[in-house]
């Protein structure tokens, strides 16, 4: 059970981080995750007067506020535009409206879970993290690092020549994911393949463009690679057996969807 | 520490503990169709408008509703009862405990997308469990309401 | 007919969809004590200290009692809705000191809130002795390990229970030469099945209130499906008198079976009798998932033996159930797994059908809809289904070859006679509902996916035959309205209204003419209660016989007004007038004022019925699966179904029951699992993890009735509620299997299985 002894809403990001420097001291994302734990906490940090919750897109890419909700940003045309709707495939699976309407950004994010579809979403695009104190830090960088006490503000994306794919095997359809696979390919023909939920968290292959090589035979290449480097493990969704076989078939389909999509564009 | 916000029109402002939760500051306030399902957001019985935004009122703390305008079914009754019949002319509100919540949310779904198809209204309300009716008494219910409020519309 | 057969809104319909507050939760003061239950985390163990000096200290806390509290050597008593004597052994104290699964309630603990409450929980120092568990169930039986072993256990009924051998009940039946029959058969089917402990999960977790009244007897405001067993157990449990207790429900937000045991009452009803205070405990939705009374978990050992033609000569059936550490609805729960899947089969020449139920240190199991019958029917249409394939013959065909007939005695159904059967009819519309000509057995759609489609089908019965009570009490009012009490519980199912239907059709007046109160066992005349299947064949041939005979005390006083002999006149619903001069009449208004002014004919009427027979519904179904075999997912495109439950009194409610109760049976087919970790304890512990299905799961659930007419029943009509689940688990397992080739024994069937069975294969 969590209690909570005071609740703040925050004036400024100074201030916000002034009061997350204390150790019994937590920031509000969506509280989804939050709720379930069992933990008292002293001074509950609400960050929704700040004003970070909008998408803002420009030519180069898109700043997207750490409150921004989960629903925002499965509806913003901007991103589904640029991602070829991958942004929302990878959260429509998520519980219902109601939960993705608090769910925020900045809290998916932060808490780096292991089957965060959010986190294997944006780890095959070029996206950093903005950090109150620390920077801008790139997001794969990110989810490496231990949790601290800085503040997240913005996921900045920076737009790029490419083609987003997103798929999840769930058991049932509002389920958490069993695997998790965002996939880009570049406009030079290389790949970059997210594999999520494994059950850790998201992790990222690279490929270079290969020349020449027919869409099938290439599908099959990059499969039989993930195949061999991802490092899964078991609960009771699945076993790490299974979720290694489903990293090959998701990447392989994520390549022949590129690749026809590729194909297409030439065309 | 103090709160204000509208409930259902009602400006209400009062001293509450930090970590009271959305869901037992509006049942302690009559708002007894607000139910409660599950500990871990996933039944969508709790559902109210928090600016007119479906959300979870048992993952909402009642502090950071203060300044929002808060709505339950209290506050909905004669939307509730017109569509809510549609739903009753199908025997599909069965033991009814689930139905605050999921009409909350459809009636929410039809101010976002007035006329949702059948796929559309699925996906809107996935977030909503029902154990009794099997769902297809609800949506048959909603297509008849929506095809219903069609020719409503038609003739006026 | 006017009324019956027709769709009629349920009366609670628009008070439900506007969300009043007509729950328990809803309708209670808000200022009582909150109670909440210090749990056991060891499925086997002795409390052997219990300190609670410094939690009883928090501000705010009214009362904690543990095992020192309650007398360990009184009777003890069971939680299950059962008529007395209970077949359920009476296995249970209030609190004991020796706990028997994780979950196993260690302390009460009653305060002014929930704060405090969870405050002093906390503070509750307890020293267990861990002992050995009983954590599988194939070692329960004659394990040195008792789950039972005090000696105040008691069995009240002769069900082979033996504390002493860890078994909650043991049955043989059989007909026939079964040897001789298997071996003389050209084909024989034997596997085994196993199915899991399923959550009802209703919506509503389990919840009771209780506070004591003028008279300072304990009333009990309940979530139940059983006002009059809960009554008794409680009673039992409080060792007081029956007659200071009062149980009454309000509306309730589903049952499914699960509140045809008393899970929640007995803690409030200690508290409140205790400190003559109200108080309230509110399962959460943890609890009802860990320590509750889910389906009982079987193991089912099929033997089926065939001729090359098809025809089923003789089923040899094993289950083997797991009651877990309290035996409710466990001796009875398995007799259906046989009884109700063995019968379907009618050119039978034998049958034998032993079962086991054993007690383990998992929760207690007990009644969800289908009660043994849905386990059973997995395994039998599961090895029919086998046998069809083996045979290269249509599944239907088979079916339509075997199927029992009205007028067939069935001797795996007690001896009865099938007296209404119209399963031949639901078969051949299911298989044109789901076009099974064009899509058997399975069509490959390329890209990894396969559609296929498979079927079963299912019995149940309708209360039980000879032991079942239901009564029903009507009384005429001011204006001509009537008031009709029952106590049977409508728990969403809509039996407040379909009652009424079946009364207002005897009494010829509108529906709306006929308020509905139940269910108290103060006022309520007796009643089993909504459970078995029972409510309106047995409640509603009360209510039909109680019309009846108002029907005549209406004439009667009638007559008198009228000064003419009771057999001269005729009541048309509106007025009693002379059958030989209708302008002599007296309007039922003028009746209802008359017997309130100086006249002796009672205008109300009580009836009580109890069948000797539970005419079985019928059913058949069928399933269109999506399997990618590259994931393992499924996806259900379509379940098409037909149901013979005689007369739909209500025809929606009947297509609702139907397609509820399809869609909880396609989760258990599909993804609510139970997987204990290696304390006992049940993983899927909240409905994050334990999946009852969501909209976005399921296609299409179609449902059509093909009714035969049950001589015994209530204008015709047979139960629904429970046959319903059944259909989905051997339907959907067989259309899997016509997708991949390969077979599943046990349920849930899930994407890893799928995938690792395709890959095992491509290997």
């Amino acid at each position: 059970m969590m209690t909570i002894r005071e609740y703040k809403r925050a004036e400024s990001l100074e201030e916000a981080w002034q009061l997350n420097q204390k150790k019994p001291n937590r920031v509000l994302g969506g509280m989804i995750w939050l709720k379930m734990e069992t933990i008292n906490v002293g001074t509950a940090i609400d960050l929704s007067g700040l004003g970070l919750d909008t998408i803002e897109e420009t030519e180069d890419g898109f700043s997207i506020g750490a409150m921004v909700t989960l629903r925002q940003l499965e509806e913003h045309p901007g991103l589904a535009a640029y991602t070829h709707g991958a942004v929302k495939e990878a959260l429509r699976h998520i519980v219902g409206v109601q939960l993705r309407n608090l769910a925020t950004v900045g809290g998916s994010i932060y808490s780096r879970f292991g089957f965060s579809d959010v986190l294997t979403l944006f780890m095959a695009m070029d996206c950093s993290v903005e950090l109150y104190k620390g920077g801008i830090v790139p997001l794969r960088d990110y989810a490496e690092r231990p949790y601290d006490r800085d503040i997240l503000v913005r996921l900045i994306v920076k737009k790029e020549k490419a083609e987003f794919f997103y798929q999840s095997v769930r058991n049932s359809q509002t389920d958490i994911p069993v695997l998790t696979c965002a996939a880009a390919r570049l406009a030079d023909g290389s790949y970059r393949i997210a594999i999520g939920a494994r059950p850790l968290k998201a992790l990222l292959y690279a490929f270079p463009a290969q020349a020449g090589v027919p869409a099938q035979e290439l599908a099959r290449k990059l499969a039989d690679e993930v195949t061999r480097q991802v490092v899964t493990g078991s609960n009771m969704r699945g076993s790490a057996e299974y979720r290694r076989h489903l990293a090959g078939v998701l990447t392989k389909r994520a390549v022949v969807e590129l690749e026809a999509r590729a194909v297409q564009e030439e065309n | 520490m103090q709160i204000t916000l509208t409930l259902n029109g009602i400006k209400v402002t009062e001293d509450v503990a930090a970590d009271m939760l959305l869901i037992d500051f509006v049942r302690a306030h009559g708002c007894k169709s607000v139910k409660r399902g599950c500990e871990t957001s996933n039944c969508g019985l709790c559902t109210v408008f928090l600016d007119d935004k479906p959300v979870l009122s048992c993952s909402v703390l009642a502090a950071r509703a203060s300044g929002h305008q808060v709505t339950t079914l209290e506050g909905l009754q004669a939307e509730a009862a017109e569509f809510g019949a549609f739903i009753a002319d199908q025997g599909a509100e069965q033991c009814g405990f689930c139905n605050p919540g999921f009409i909350m949310n459809a009636l929410a779904l039809f101010r976002e997308n007035p006329y949702p198809s059948e796929e559309e209204v699925k996906e809107y309300l996935s977030g909503n469990l029902c154990r009794c009716s099997g769902y297809e008494g609800q949506l048959r219910g909603i297509m008849n309401f929506l095809a219903w409020k069609k020719q409503k519309e038609a003739a006026e | 007919m006017n009324t019956v057969n027709k769709p009629f809104r349920k009366k609670d319909a628009m008070q439900l969809v506007t969300g009043q507050p007509v729950y328990m939760d809803d309708v209670i003061p808000q200022d009582c004590l909150i109670v909440k239950l210090l749990r056991s985390p060891h499925a086997n163990a002795i409390v052997k200290t219990i300190n609670t000096t410094v939690a009883k200290k928090v501000p705010g806390i009214e009362a904690i009692f543990t095992w020192e509290d309650v007398p360990q050597d009184a009777p003890r008593y069971t939680q299950a809705g059962q008529t007395y004597p209970e077949a359920s052994p009476r296995d249970r104290l209030l609190i004991d000191r020796h706990v028997r699964f994780v979950g196993d309630v260690v302390a009460i603990v009653a305060g002014k809130d929930e704060k405090c409450v969870d405050k002093a929980l906390k503070l509750i120092k307890v020293e267990y002795e861990v002992l050995e568990a009983v954590l599988d169930y194939h070692t329960a039986k004659d394990n040195p390990v008792l789950v039972h072993p005090e000696d105040n256990w008691v069995s009240l009924c002769p069900v082979g229970a033996d504390n002493k051998r860890n078994l909650c009940a043991h049955d043989e039946s059989s007909s026939g030469d079964i040897d001789a029959v298997l071996a003389a058969s050209d084909i024989i089917i034997d596997h085994v099945y196993h199915t899991k402990a399923c959550q009802q999960a209703m919506m509503e977790t389990f919840r009771t209130y209780c506070s004591i009244d003028t008279y300072g007897r304990l009333n009990v405001l309940s979530s139940t499906q059983i006002v009059f067993h809960a009554r008794r157990n409680i009673a039992n449990a409080l060792h007081i008198p029956k007659s200071m207790v009062r149980v009454a429900k309000p509306r309730i937000g589903g049952g499914f079976g699960a509140k045809q045991t008393a899970v929640s009452e007995v803690y409030p009803a200690f508290v409140t009798w205790k400190t003559k205070k109200p108080s309230k405990i509110i399962f959460s939705r943890v609890e009802s998932q860990i320590a509750s009374s889910p389906r009982h978990e079987m193991e089912m050992h099929v033997r089926l033996g065939a001729t090359k033609d098809g025809i089923v000569k003789g089923i040899d059936l094993y289950t083997l159930s797991n009651t877990g550490a309290y035996g409710e609805h466990g001796p009875t729960t398995v007799g259906l797994s046989g009884h109700k899947s063995i019968p379907l089969y009618g050119k039978a020449e034998a049958f034998r059908f032993v079962s086991d139920v054993v007690y383990t240190n998992h929760m207690s199991a007990g009644a969800y809809r289908g009660y043994g019958a849905t386990q059973g029917l997995f395994a039998v249409e599961s090895a029919v289904n086998e046998l069809a394939h083996k045979l290269n013959m249509d599944p239907f065909e088979l079916r339509l070859k075997n199927t029992v007939q009205e007028g067939d005695v069935m001797p795996a159904y007690y001896g009865a006679v099938n007296t209404s059967c119209a399963l031949d009819r639901c078969l051949v519309k299911v298989r044109e509902m789901i076009d099974w000509e064009h899509k058997y057995p399975m069509r490959d759609m390329g890209n990894g996916k396969v559609r296929a489609v498979g079927m079963g089908m299912a019995m149940q019965g309708s209360g039980i035959s000879g032991m079942d009570v239901g009564s029903a009490t009507l009384k005429l009012n001011d204006d001509g309205f009537y008031t009709l009490m029952i106590g049977a519980a409508d728990m969403g199912t809509g039996c407040d209204t379909t009652l009424a239907q079946i009364a207002a059709e005897v009494l010829d007046c509108p529906l709306d003419n006929i308020t509905v109160f139940g269910a108290d066992t103060d006022t309520s005349p007796y009643d089993s209660g909504s459970y078995a299947s029972s409510t309106i064949y047995v409640t509603g041939k009360a209510t039909e016989k109680c019309a009846m005979k108002l029907r005549a005390q209406i004439c009667k006083l009638g007559a008198e007004l009228l000064e003419c002999a009771e057999d001269e006149v005729e009541f048309d619903g509106k007025d009693v007038f002379k059958s030989e001069d209708p302008a002599q009449k007296k309007s039922l208004s003028e009746i209802a004022y008359a017997s309130q002014f100086g006249h002796m004919v009672p205008l109300e009427a009580t009836e009580t019925h109890t069948s000797p027979l539970s005419p079985p519904p019928f059913m058949a179904g069928a399933a269109e699966v999506e399997v990618d075999t590259e994931t393992g997912e499924v996806k259900l495109l379509e379940f098409d179904a037909c149901v013979d439950c005689g007369t739909p009194i209500n025809p929606n409610l009947t297509r609702v029951q139907a397609e509820g109760g399809l869609l909880q049976g396609i989760g258990m087919t599909l993804t609510e699992n139970i997987t204990y970790d290696k304390n006992g304890y049940p993983e899927e512990n909240s409905l994050f993890q334990y999946k009852i299905p969501a909209r976005t799961d399921v296609g299409r659930i179609n449902v059509e009735f093909e009714s035969s007419y049950e001589p015994n029943g209530p204008f015709g009509a047979k139960s629904i509620g429970e046959i319903v689940i059944n259909t989905p688990l051997p339907a959907i397992s067989d259309a899997i299997y016509n997708a991949i080739g390969t077979r599943f024994y046990e349920l849930p069937i899930t994407p890893e299985q799928i995938a690792m069975a395709v890959a095992e294969k491509q290997k």
